[in-house]
């Protein structure tokens, strides 16, 4: 009895807390009479997908998705190339300086762009990357978080992997390539997926970079669509249940980590 | 980690380091060690793109003891922290406590409660707009429903901030639940067992045993989302845009403002030194905290 109740109260509270997200998708399958119109249904009565059909049909949100699409993608993949080659040098490497390198990157975690996005500004515009999706995706792309966890993870690869394939006379980058690569596998998808998340979820770094309409990715347009006077509900509403996808197929994937009880955490990576 | 014996020898083999390294190590120095200095310089300039530059040194800071809007921005910023970093690490704990225990369905309910924190703030705060509408939204139509009066959610100062306050901790608490949890699950259950032996009652044993051991964990809790309260701008930027008046008017989006719409940008450049100071603070006393922590053991 202790227990169903226990179960009964971590089911309701569950379906409340997740509410919200419920409601959201919801109403964007309403057509936009029924948003309005009193009294409201939690159910639509005339569900449709008039608001996506219209949300695409206007080809700045296709654009907005592939900048995002973009952005996500090619960031991922730089961070995770260029975090995965600094963690193998300051883990399978002895040279001066080392130590000081790492701590300094990780040190960095105590500048969050917040408070460096004045200079950054100006340093982005003297560069010439103001307006360009590569001053959005080039910056942020080494990630303290993702070298530490490279670094980490790599001490684990035993040594004599790397001075059997020395002695064999392969170049370092092989070496690189074809040991560390596929063995350090399970840490490179989890910096991935971290990573992902993270630019696709990113507001802040588009906001202070993109200025221009054609370049927003969907959080920026998203949000600059909530800054007009009149705000087309069931347009956003739609719009907001597209940019939510990609995430929500990033948490089914994870789920079984859920279940283990393991579990990164969210970080920055 | 035992030193190894250098590898000397090649050329190729002490160049690949620091191949290895360049890219990552370039854009850290491009893109955050040098900012971070140029932000300390810039806050010493009276600085705009469209009227020039000139030092003026400390003005800065000195204006910033008289802005009423800058403290204005403080005091909102330190009382959305006050409110927010309490009651995420009790939601958060809380919910660790009941899920933590492995259990048939369990991964679920945590998986539930983690979905918002994967979803952008951007559309956590539109979501959360459309539900607190005051002629639209679902919360006043229930209670309407329940013949109540309609509450201004986002309109009224003390509301808004109150709403913003709740929005975190909808989209945070499973984040920081699921490291509650990694920490319960890792006080040995000998501990546990012992005091069962002993016929210790749950409150005993949670005030004896749990919360004790959890101590470094709930530290890093607290100064994690301190420090996330203090960035935050993003929700604000899409519930309340600051208003009404500037009754949610952060930090970092006074900072903004500042900047880049009155095109200030020394002085938005003095304020994030504030900005940094504070995150500093934060750091160090964790830091600090964990040390001690460690050599108390």
């Amino acid at each position: 009895m202790n227990k169903a109740l226990r179960y009964g109260l971590l089911a309701l509270f569950s379906c409340v807390f997740l509410f919200p997200i419920f409601w959201v998708i919801i109403s964007s399958l309403k057509p936009q009479s029924e948003l309005f119109t009193y009294p409201l249904t939690i159910l639509p009565r005339n569900p449709t997908i008039a608001n996506y059909i219209t949300a695409f049909a206007s080809g700045d949100f296709i654009t907005y998705f592939k900048n995002s699409v973009f952005v996500a993608v090619v960031a991922t993949l730089i961070t995770i190339t260029i975090n995965v080659m600094a963690g193998y040098a300051l883990s399978k490497f002895y040279f001066k300086g080392r130590d000081f390198i790492f701590y300094m990157m990780i040190g960095t975690l105590m500048i969050p762009l917040q408070a460096i996005m004045v200079p950054i500004f100006l340093l982005l515009k003297n560069l010439g990357l103001l307006n360009s999706l590569w001053g959005v995706i080039i910056p942020p792309a080494a990630t303290p978080t993702g070298v530490f966890l490279a670094r980490q993870y790599i001490q684990t690869i035993p040594d004599s992997f790397i001075e059997a394939a020395r002695i064999d006379g392969a170049k370092e980058f092989l070496i690189f390539r074809k040991i560390i690569v596929p063995l350090a596998k399970p840490i490179i998808a989890t910096i991935a997926i971290f990573s992902f998340m993270w630019r696709w979820n990113d507001f802040l770094w588009p906001f202070i970079v993109i200025s221009a309409k054609r370049k927003m990715t969907l959080q920026l347009a998203l949000a600059n669509f909530v800054g007009q006077y009149q705000i087309n509900w069931a347009n956003l509403l739609a719009m907001t249940v597209v940019t939510m996808i990609p995430m929500i197929v990033v948490f089914i994937v994870l789920q079984k980590y859920f279940v283990t009880g393991l579990t990164a955490g969210g970080v920055k990576a | 980690m035992a030193p190894r014996k250098r590898t000397h020898g090649t050329f190729e083999q002490t160049a690949a380091p620091l191949l290895f390294l360049t890219p990552n190590l370039l854009i850290f120095l491009i893109f955050i060690i040098l900012p971070a200095v140029l932000g300390l310089r810039m806050s010493l300039y009276d600085w705009s793109i469209l009227s020039g530059t000139g030092f003026v040194g400390f003005k800065n800071f000195q204006k910033l003891l008289s802005d009423a809007m800058f403290w204005k921005t403080l005091a909102n910023t330190f009382v959305y922290v006050i409110f927010v970093v309490p009651l995420l690490v009790v939601f958060a704990l809380g919910l660790a406590l009941l899920l933590s225990k492995e259990g048939k369905g369990m991964g679920l309910f945590r998986a539930f409660y983690y979905l918002p924190t994967m979803l952008s703030l951007i559309i956590v705060g539109i979501a959360w707009r459309w539900i607190l509408g005051f002629d639209l939204g679902i919360f006043n139509y229930i209670l309407k429903l329940l013949g109540q009066k309609p509450v201004s959610w986002l309109t009224n100062g003390a509301m808004a901030n109150a709403s913003l306050i709740m929005v975190t901790i909808w989209t945070r608490v499973g984040y920081f639940m699921m490291m509650f949890i990694g920490g319960l699950q890792a006080i040995p259950s000998t501990y546990y067992e012992a005091a069962e032996i002993d016929g210790a009652t749950k409150w005993i044993v949670l005030r004896r045993i749990t919360l004790p051991l959890l101590r470094p964990m709930i530290l890093v809790v607290v100064v994690l989302s301190t420090i996330e309260a203090f960035k935050s701008y993003e929700l604000i930027y899409v519930m309340t845009q600051g208003g009404p008046g500037s009754s949610t008017k952060f930090l970092v989006q006074y900072i903004y403002q500042v900047a880049f719409e009155e095109d200030r940008l020394g002085y938005g450049a003095a304020m994030s030194v504030v900005l940094l100071a504070v995150i500093g603070l934060f750091t160090t006393v964790q830091f600090i905290a964990q040390k001690n922590e460690y050599t108390n053991e």
